[in-house]
């Protein structure tokens, strides 16, 4: 593994910076030679993608604030317009500068007002003879902001001509970022997944102080045994090894097992992560009512996760409303005479299957169909006369709201509304009974 | 297009008035201002109850939801080091309020949360809903908006500069919230002595809740940057999200990504369903002797089927109730009597002598003199001051037989709700409505249902007893002292016979015969024979015991479930007229229109307008005339020919001698009519342009209504 070397950095601060960010030293060492030294202009836009986490903003952020290099940080999602983010970028680089007090709040709309007012704000401190970084967060939220401010942060070297290198994390590619009207290309950096070994290294590297680091590491490793095929967020295997820590420790805690034994701590633990899989790591039940249930030794089984939760009460107009929908969504057109009507004629079966139609109607989803068809079906699948109120209008439309049934196009109401049915055959199925 | 059918004197406009409205009709002394007072009072009684209740099947999920709140941030505040703590990721504490369909009860429910909230966790709430948030900066300014208020509102006017300036600079960002917080809990904490009030009831740094009324309507990607972006600043802003769900929780799993639902902490909560709300708000506003209105069946009947069949809606119901309280006092003149008994007595003696008419009018009082004698019957009809007497009577009879009749009811429902297959229903307002609508004995179910009640059990005949008794001790009727006896001497007896039946000892049972004699033949014959035995068996002393039970719980139904309409002077109390409920409740805008344009006469009430059959009268408006021409068109309706139609319907009678000048040229004033009343059909939604013909419109209804 190489050891991060530059000429420009002190080697204690690298060899601090190489212990905190682990399994990511060639990256690392990419981005400083790329940086160079303190005064040095640097690449004016890099473009950083990667799975989710797979330690963009973690190494960015620990290379700058270890190397002190200044810099701006912003999450895109966060200031979600322009303005907003702008603003943010100039009131980051005030706080920036010690020297200059705390000016009032500039209002900055458009980019142009953003270039003078960066070149104002760099050109009144002591930034200008280091290279300042702007890191933009989740960049690829800038694609929905004003065609005009991708490209401008690509070239932000080029249009404030001062010191600047912009930063880009994101997770997907550039290819897929890229305007179509063309912009200057930046260097591309790919921070690929971590491994099971980078993540079993990385999860070891925080123990409990109370416990060694190879009885952690051992639990790491069958933690990873169970979760790795479905799982390789970092962040959600640190939270799932947090969670079920004092599980594993319960036999050695009790003194029926010491650390060594790993064979019975495993047997211990494993149906216990099984069932982790099921529960907490779906947000089924939730990380604090897992571990009020880890604390009183509960069975899950009593607690009733989110999906167990299915059924749902429908007024009685509503569930054959629903139904009618989900008939008119599934069934074609051709078939309601055959099922809805009392004296339907003869069916020619030769004709009636056609050969597409073999296919199940349900692999195809729903079909939308219009209101007239729908209070057709409902009239002839309830027993008694049903009047036409407001109410059972009014019903459709809640039943729209609940994301029962979908709209389908936003048309002019007299044209005729259309509908999907939304719910699936086991529901219908649950509110037919 | 759609009719409005305004109820009439709704509440608002009534007080506004004082009780004009109730004059309006008639002028004279049929004591208006004092029915409408009752009105009043008896309403804002039952507003109170109802609100009761709420709080009461509330309370539960109330406290439910204030001990999570209280626990979600208890690391926030304590700021620990433990190891774990530093570890775990830290989600966004989540609730989720699963709340029924009955979508127009939450806004009852959360406006008393945040109540509840408000005075018991934190000042700072917020309320979103989905249409008040079509994007992430809506939202954020909202919940800003909401926030910055309820601050000036905890505090008082000096601090309102300084917030107007950051009201002013409209940076809808997490920033400038979190700058918020950190100033507003900071000021309580420097200044403990001027806040005593607010810093007792929370902490030093209270949670933010955002209540998200209506999740299922919200756009996912909105609710998902919300939850990134709060969940990157978790550290510095102590926020709990609240979903309010309609359907079921499984909506969070379809709306969020495993990616955003794994920043939240989500724990569920679950309301009361609307259903047994219903039967609490009937057992306490209808079956009890505490309000004198009562619902008619028909009233009821019609309230329960809209609950049922269409909204699920507790208040809507209470809506409706509260529509029939209305009604029933503006539209019965004697409604005055519907008060508490004393009152009543009092107000009989002051009735006047058209309110003693009104009386002898009464179709259950018509039926009362005839069954009195002939010289009864003359001072009935004639003396207003024996006829008074009488009424503070039969009021007195009304009042116990109302207060009988609820125990009784309940005590006929403990028996049926136990049944197989319920033939009188499960719940007591099934029962009730079969009761209040003829003789409950003389029905099928009925019939039905004791015979299923004379095979019960002994076990479930004696908890059944005990409950009934219960029934009875508690009731406020003063006739049941003898019942209660009555049941308790069965009681006795069913132990007896426990007693007696376990020194018997079990009897050589025929069954271990039938084990030994294995042959088949001999099987068959000491069956019949034992069928033989057990048809001319006399019944044993349980089954006798238990026929007799049955027996006095029929003769108790046939003493005191007498139907309402039996009883004289009912009217004052029941509210019968369920069609006028139905128009008003129920409406049906399609037919509405359809009468108003068919029939013009059924709303302008104009005499020339009285149609006669088919034909078109050219007096009725333009509308009309176009409706009815196009009800005989096709899918695709000519305009030329409906143009044509039109002018001669509408020269037709005003003359034949004008006929031939302008039966070539339509006049200038008749087209302009006609199309403007076919763009007002259009604006109704009859027809609509077509583009398969030019010059053709299309039909989009189809059929009377």
């Amino acid at each position: 593994m190489p050891n991060l070397e530059h000429p420009a950095y002190p080697s204690a601060t690298l060899l601090h910076l190489e212990s905190l960010v682990p399994c990511r030293e060639s990256q690392v060492s990419m981005l400083l030679s790329i940086f160079g030294e303190r005064q040095q202009f640097s690449f004016p836009s890099i473009f950083i993608y990667g799975h989710t986490s797979s330690g963009k903003t973690y190494v960015m952020q620990t290379l700058l604030n270890t190397l002190q290099l200044p810099h701006v940080f912003v999450n895109c999602v966060e200031y979600f317009t322009s303005r907003l983010l702008l603003e943010e970028i100039l009131i980051q680089l005030q706080s920036c500068s010690s020297e200059t007090e705390q000016t009032s709040h500039v209002p900055c709309d458009t980019f142009n007002d953003f270039v003078r007012l960066f070149k104002h704000a760099v050109a009144s401190q002591e930034l200008q003879d280091q290279t300042l970084y702007i890191v933009l967060d989740r960049a690829e939220q800038l694609r929905e902001m004003e065609a005009n401010i991708l490209p401008a942060f690509l070239r932000l070297q080029e249009l404030t001509d001062r010191n600047v290198t912009v930063v880009l994390l994101s997770e997907i590619v550039w290819e897929l970022c890229r305007p179509n009207t063309g912009c200057f290309e930046p260097f591309t950096l790919y921070f690929p997944d971590y491994s099971i070994g980078h993540l079993q290294k990385i999860l070891s590297q925080n123990h409990p102080p109370e416990y060694s680091a190879d009885f952690y590491a051992a639990y790491i490793n069958i933690l990873l045994g169970v979760f790795y095929m479905v799982c390789r967020d970092l962040k959600e295997l640190q939270h799932l090894a947090a969670l079920n820590f004092a599980k594993y420790c319960e036999p050695v805690v009790r003194g029926e097992a010491n650390e060594r034994d790993t064979r019975k701590l495993w047997k211990n633990i494993e149906p216990h992560l099984k069932k982790a899989m099921q529960t907490v790591y779906l947000r089924e039940i939730s990380s604090s009512q897992w571990e009020r249930l880890q604390r009183d030794n509960g069975e899950p089984g009593q607690l009733k996760g989110l999906s167990a939760h299915t059924h749902v009460e429908l007024p009685y107009y509503s569930k054959f409303l629903l139904i009618a929908a989900y008939l008119a969504s599934y069934n074609p057109v051709r078939t309601d005479k055959r099922f809805f009507l009392k004296h339907h004629g003869k069916i020619r079966k030769t004709n009636f299957m056609k050969k597409h139609e073999k296919t199940s109607n349900h692999l195809l989803g729903p079909k939308p169909f219009p209101l007239d068809r729908l209070l057709a079906i409902l009239y002839s699948i309830v027993d008694k006369r049903v009047a036409p109120t407001a109410n059972i209008f009014s019903q459709i439309t809640s039943l729209v709201t609940l994301q029962l049934l979908s709209m389908v196009g936003h048309n002019d109401q007299l044209d005729g509304p259309r509908y999907k049915c939304t719910v699936s055959l086991d529901f219908i199925r649950a509110i037919a009974r | 297009g759609c009719f409005v059918f305004k109820p009439s004197p709704k509440k608002r406009r009534v007080s506004q008035k004082t009780g004009n409205d109730f004059q309006e009709r008639n002028n004279d002394s049929e004591d208006t201002e004092l029915r409408f007072v009752t009105c009043q009072s008896l309403w804002n009684q039952i507003k109170l109850e109802t609100e009761q209740i709420q709080e009461d099947l509330n309370k539960q999920l109330f406290d439910n939801l204030i001990s999570f709140l209280r626990q979600s941030h208890s690391e926030f505040q304590e700021k620990t080091t433990e190891w774990t703590c530093q570890m775990k990721s830290r989600e966004i504490p989540t609730a989720a309020l699963v709340l029924g369909v009955n979508v127009p009860d939450h806004d009852l429910t959360f406006r008393s949360v945040s109540e509840v909230l408000q005075n018991n966790i934190t000042p700072y709430i917020a309320l979103l809903e989905a249409k008040d948030c079509p994007g992430i900066k809506n939202l954020m300014q909202k919940l800003m908006g909401q926030l910055m208020d309820c601050y000036i509102e905890e505090d008082s006017l000096e601090d309102e500069d300084c917030v107007q300036v950051s009201q002013k600079r409209i940076s809808c960002s997490m920033t400038s919230l979190i700058n918020w917080y950190e100033s507003v809990t900071k000021k309580t904490d420097k200044t403990p002595s001027k806040k005593r009030t607010s810093t007792s009831r929370h902490w030093q740094s209270p949670p933010v809740v955002v209540i998200f009324k209506d999740m299922e309507s919200f756009i996912t990607k909105v609710l998902q940057d919300f939850i990134v972006i709060s969940s990157q600043h978790i550290h510095e802003l102590p926020l709990v999200l609240i979903f309010g769900i309609a359907t079921s929780p499984m909506i969070i799993h379809s709306l969020l990504p495993h990616s955003v639902s794994s920043l939240l902490c989500i724990e569920l909560f679950q309301s009361l369903s609307c259903k047994e709300h219903l039967s609490t708000v009937i057992d306490k506003l209808l079956l009890t002797a505490q309000f004198p209105f009562k619902l008619g069946e028909k009233v009821l009947q019609v309230l329960i089927n809209i609950f049922l069949y269409h909204d699920f809606s507790v208040q809507n119901f209470i809506k409706g109730f509260q529509l029939c309280v209305v009604e029933h006092f503006y539209s019965q003149p004697l409604s005055v009597l519907c008060c508490q008994l004393v009152d009543a007595k009092n107000r009989v003696n002051s009735l006047s002598h058209d309110q003693c008419e009104n009386v002898r009018r009464l179709p259950s009082f018509r039926r009362y003199v005839e069954s009195q004698a002939s010289e009864k019957q003359v001072a009935l009809l004639t003396a207003d001051n024996f006829l008074k007497e009488i009424i503070q009577k039969l009021l007195e009879d009304l009042h116990v037989y109302h207060e009988n009749y609820v125990s009784v009811l309940r005590c006929l429902h403990v028996f049926t709700s136990s049944l197989p297959k319920y033939p009188l229903g499960k719940q007591i307002r099934e029962l009730y409505c079969a009761c209040l609508e003829n003789q409950v004995w003389e029905t099928e179910e009925y019939e039905s249902s004791l015979q299923l009640a004379r095979m019960l059990n002994k076990s479930d005949l004696v908890t059944m007893l005990q409950q009934c008794v219960e029934i009875f001790v508690s009731s406020s009727g003063k006739e049941f002292d003898k019942t209660v006896e009555k049941l308790k001497e069965f009681l006795t007896q069913f132990q007896k016979l426990e007693e007696a039946f376990q020194e018997q000892d079990v009897s050589v049972s025929s069954q271990k015969d039938l084990q030994k004699k294995t042959d088949l033949y001999h099987l068959q014959k000491t069956l019949l024979e034992l069928k033989e035995s057990r048809r001319s068996k006399k019944l044993t002393k349980f089954e006798k015991l238990r026929f007799e039970v049955v027996d006095y719980i029929d003769s108790l139904v046939r003493n005191y479930l007498v139907p309402a309409d039996h009883k004289t002077l009912h009217e004052i109390f029941y509210f019968n007229s369920a069609s006028v409920l139905r128009e008003h409740l129920n409406a049906a805008p399609r037919i509405a229109l359809h009468t108003a344009l068919n029939n013009p006469y059924c709303y302008l009430k104009n005499q020339a307008l009285k149609s006669d059959g088919g034909s078109i009268s050219n007096k009725a408006p333009d509308i009309c005339i176009v409706y009815k021409l196009h009800l005989e068109c096709g899918r695709l309706i000519n305009l030329v020919d409906w143009l044509e139609a039109f002018s001669t319907v509408v020269t037709a009678v005003e003359g034949p001698n004008a006929d031939a000048a302008s039966s070539d040229q339509v006049d200038d004033i008749i087209h302009a009519r006609f199309i403007r009343a076919v763009s007002e059909l259009e604006l109704l939604g009859f027809i609509k342009p077509s583009k398969q013909k030019t010059d053709h419109v299309a039909r989009l209804t189809w059929g009377g209504c």
